[in-house]
């Protein structure tokens, strides 16, 4: 296991962990928002406890999304100098932008709300609540500029081996930052919305709680239904945007290995990467072409095209999209089951449906993470795509300190994993159990 | 001023709070133990800190960041050559993270005691090593031509580098000391009283020996000085910041206390940061010294990160004024907790 391996692996491990947190964090932040709106604008009791009740389970994934994510901002340096020093002219803004215009305003106003709800009037808590949820989702805008321009490098020049800015803006708005950016954050919708769905539906069938079980359904059933809708149309922009400046990708995503004008859509296939073909197929025919480029007839570039050393890990590339977007279809049948149970006012009583929410209550994190599987992996060989190979961006450091820094952090996080699970858990029977404390969520707090 | 002299000044102002910020709370965990010695007065201490923590780390997120973005050499060559070390204070960040959110979720001893121990190391071990990394900036690295540290994870711990990272923690630990007499009152105050006056002490000797060490291993960081004498008013900050912290203390005003010992800090990092410059890093070989000219980005990319400085701080100093206010005054616990 060389150093470099290790690096990967360390960073795909922590990155992975440390995504589990964010979409969670926006989801339940923006929902949380609206929830505070509702609250100030009528005053009614049921939308404080809810609101309550969803910013304990926030306040769970948010403070491990925060220790996490201090790993990862300083992972470019301590693993990946190499790539730090070519990237850095352009990478670095990003990075430090999203401190001050995100991080710093997600905190504070974080801090605000634990400790001092009950200091502040009601208008200020939905600011704070709506501080919150902005924070989180511009901080999610810069860290995705970051990367999609080492997806899709843009507005810069090659010089002294360093990639150079030459507009701000266009490296901003490189050609991916707006697909993935709101393909992202929607995904984080979904996420939140499900998370709350499924503890709603739980609540529900044990009939418990059914007081701030029956609006959070609801409420969190509109979202969702919105966002995965609106998810099938953001994630075709996205996979267009990929055929255009990534075509190995898409190559890949599709199992496609000839260049073909009337590129059939593989509904189902088994890359066989030996033999350079897809076995079993069933897709179909001139769909592809059209879904990219509005015409059945149009070419298609396939994997052939590329050098094998140029071709990303095609079996990795290819179930994980696929995955993606199989469960994306189931999230489209449950959203619309629940809105048809919701028109005939039947949703809060269908057994069926809510065992179905309550088991798919954490799909759509292991979906994002799928998500960034296809388009990470999809990537390779490249780190900064077309321009500088991962093999060649990692810190030269002795194997054995990046195997011993892995290990911690399996450990650790493992740790932490199972002590969100424990937390999650205890909060949601402890609302079962008890009357409502109406004290702030820590039970205590600063200042007077 | 060139740009790249402003953007040595302001990555040098968000070390400079971090310091004072969140170095008051490093400080306060590194004294947990010494500091709370009841379940209330446990209670206290996190809450004195609870709301504003997340938003003091945000400094030295916000600092690689500007780091990384204004003069990415130095974040590459430092953060990996420095590698265990640095997941040593990452691991001590997670730790303190986690342990102030999670210690009272759970109503039970054994749980918090465990919360305990990682808030306190996760506090001391991060106030102990980020003295030692100066140290080793501060003294020069053996870095390779293509600015590659070559010292190995041994090599950091040399006596000077120790005896710098001695001297931080004292540093935090008379913030922590002074924050803990502004937000408590009775016994807690009292307790940080009495500490405070012994970690003065230490801190006063550290710092001469410090400054007397600095002669012998680092000349070059007094030639800035001795060309231009004025400079001097910088140490002589410092240096009113100490006399003026325990004077304050006797006479009670707490504020002024931890302004001073804040005064301390800065000035420290502002002496230190006049004799490197223009080093970013001082190379073994000067040769191969990443300066403030070699180790930077584009002018394009310094001038566009200032303008978003320049627009994003004054919002943010805003409302982290605002929310301080809301929590001005001492820490309670309220009667109807859990
Ligand atoms: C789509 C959104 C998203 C993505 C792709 C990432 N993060 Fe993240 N990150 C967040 C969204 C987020 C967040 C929702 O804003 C968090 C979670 C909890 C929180 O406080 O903020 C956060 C926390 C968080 C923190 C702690 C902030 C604090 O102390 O308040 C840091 C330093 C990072 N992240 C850095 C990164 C880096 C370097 C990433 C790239 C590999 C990354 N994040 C991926
Ligand atoms: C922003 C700068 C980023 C850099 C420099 C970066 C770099 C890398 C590198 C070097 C790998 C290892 C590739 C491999 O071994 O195949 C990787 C994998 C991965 N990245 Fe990124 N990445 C970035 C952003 C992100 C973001 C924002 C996420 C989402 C949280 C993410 C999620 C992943 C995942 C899940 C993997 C694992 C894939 C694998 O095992 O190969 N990355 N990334
Ligand atoms: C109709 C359904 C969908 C389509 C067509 C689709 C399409 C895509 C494509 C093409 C990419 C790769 C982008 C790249 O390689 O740069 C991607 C990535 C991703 N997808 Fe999807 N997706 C769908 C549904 C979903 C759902 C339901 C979720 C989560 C709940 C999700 C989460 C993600 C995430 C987190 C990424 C990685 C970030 C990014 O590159 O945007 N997707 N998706």
């Amino acid at each position: 296991m060389d150093a470099i391996f290790l690096s990967r692996l360390q960073f795909g491990f922590t990155a992975f962990f440390h995504f589990l947190f964010p979409p969670l964090t926006i989801g339940m932040a923006t929902i949380i928002t609206f929830i505070e709106f509702l609250y100030w604008r009528t005053g009614k009791e049921i939308y404080d406890k809810m609101a309550r009740f969803w910013f304990k389970l926030f306040m769970i994934t948010f403070a491990v999304g925060v220790a996490t994510g201090i790993t990862m901002e300083f992972q470019f340096g301590t693993n990946w100098s190499e790539y730090s020093k070519f990237v850095g002219d352009i990478f670095g803004a990003p990075l430090a932008a999203e401190g001050v215009f995100a991080f710093f305003l997600e905190s504070t106003f974080m801090g605000l709300l634990v400790f001092g709800r009950d200091k502040i009037s009601k208008t200020m808590r939905f600011f704070a609540s709506f501080c919150v949820a902005l924070g989180s989702t511009l901080s999610a805008f810069w860290i995705i500029v970051a990367n999609s321009w080492q997806q899709t490098p843009a507005a810069f020049k090659i010089e002294g081996g360093r990639a150079v800015l030459t507009d701000f803006f266009g490296a901003v708005f490189n050609p991916s930052t707006i697909p993935r950016y709101l393909h992202t954050v929607d995904a984080s919708y979904i996420t939140g919305a499900f998370f709350m769905m499924g503890i709603s539906a739980y609540f529900l069938l044990r009939n418990k709680n059914v007081e701030i079980a029956k609006p959070s359904l609801k409420i969190a059933l509109i979202f969702a239904l919105v966002a995965v809708l609106a998810q099938g149309l953001l994630g075709d922009i996205h996979a267009k945007q990929v055929a255009v400046t990534q075509p190995a990708k898409l190559a890949a995503f599709e199992g496609l290995w000839e260049t073909q004008t009337g590129a059939p859509l593989n509904l189902f296939g088994i890359p066989d990467p030996a033999n350079e073909t897809t076995n079993a197929k069933i897709g179909v025919p001139g769909l592809l072409s059209w879904l990219v480029y509005g015409d059945t007839k149009a070419e298609i570039k396939g994997l052939k095209e590329f050098a094998p050393e140029e071709r990303p890990p095609v079996k990795a590339t290819y179930w994980s999209y696929h995955a993606m977007l199989f469960f994306a279809g189931w999230f489209i049948l449950l959203v619309l089951w629940g809105a048809f149970l919701l028109m005939r006012g039947k949703l809060d009583t269908n057994k069926p449906f809510l065992t179905l929410a309550y088991y798919s209550m954490l799909l759509p994190l292991l979906v994002n993470e799928l998500g960034w599987f296809a388009a990470e992996i999809g990537r390779q060989p490249w780190i900064v795509y077309g321009l500088l190979k991962t093999q060649v961006a990692a810190s030269p450091l002795p194997a054995y300190q990046v195997l011993l820094t892995t290990i911690l952090f399996f450990v650790v996080y493992s740790g932490l994993g199972a002590v969100v699970v424990y937390l999650m858990r205890r909060e949601v029977k402890k609302a079962m159990g008890e009357e409502f404390s109406t004290s702030s969520p820590l039970g205590i707090s600063a200042g007077k | 001023m060139d740009l790249n002299t402003v953007w040595f000044l302001l990555v040098g102002v968000l070390i400079i709070g971090y310091a004072i910020l969140d170095g008051f709370d490093l400080g306060v965990g590194s004294l947990y133990y010494l500091l709370g010695k009841t379940e209330e007065e446990k209670r206290l201490l996190i809450n004195a800190i609870g709301p504003f923590w997340d938003g003091n780390e945000v400094w030295l997120l916000t600092g690689g960041g500007a780091l990384f973005a204004a003069f990415p050499l130095v974040y590459a060559s430092v953060f990996s050559g420095f590698y265990l070390a640095m997941m040593l204070v990452l691991l001590g960040l997670i730790f303190r993270a986690v342990a102030i959110e999670y210690r009272n979720k759970v109503d039970d001893q054994a749980w918090q005691a465990r919360w305990d121990f990682l808030f306190f190391l996760g506090s001391f071990l991060p106030a102990l090593l980020f003295g030692v990394a100066v140290g080793n900036v501060a003294k020069g690295l053996p870095l390779d031509s293509a600015y590659h540290y070559t010292g190995g994870f041994f090599g950091l711990l040399n006596p000077y580098a120790l005896l710098l990272g001695l001297l931080g923690l004292f540093g935090f630990l008379m913030q922590g000391t002074t924050y803990t007499m502004l937000k408590t009152e009775g016994v807690l105050q009292e307790r940080a009283r009495g500490l405070f006056s012994r970690i003065w002490t230490i801190f006063v000797v550290l710092y001469v020996l410090a400054s007397l060490y600095t002669y012998l291993v680092a000349p070059a960081l007094f030639v800035n000085y001795s060309n231009l004498p004025v400079l001097d008013v910088i140490p002589l900050l410092a240096i009113l910041g100490i006399a003026l912290t325990p004077q304050a203390v006797k006479a009670a005003r707490y504020g002024t206390a931890f302004f001073a010992s804040s005064l301390t800090m800065a000035g420290m990092i502002l002496t230190l940061a006049v004799g490197m410059f223009p080093n970013w890093v001082p190379a073994v070989d000067p040769n191969l010294s990443l300066t403030i000219y070699n180790a930077s980005s584009s002018q394009l990319t310094l001038k566009t990160m200032l303008i978003i400085a320049l627009m994003g701080v004054p919002i943010v100093l805003f409302y982290t004024i605002y929310v301080y206010r809301v929590f001005r005054g001492k820490v309670k616990l309220e009667q109807d907790g859990y």
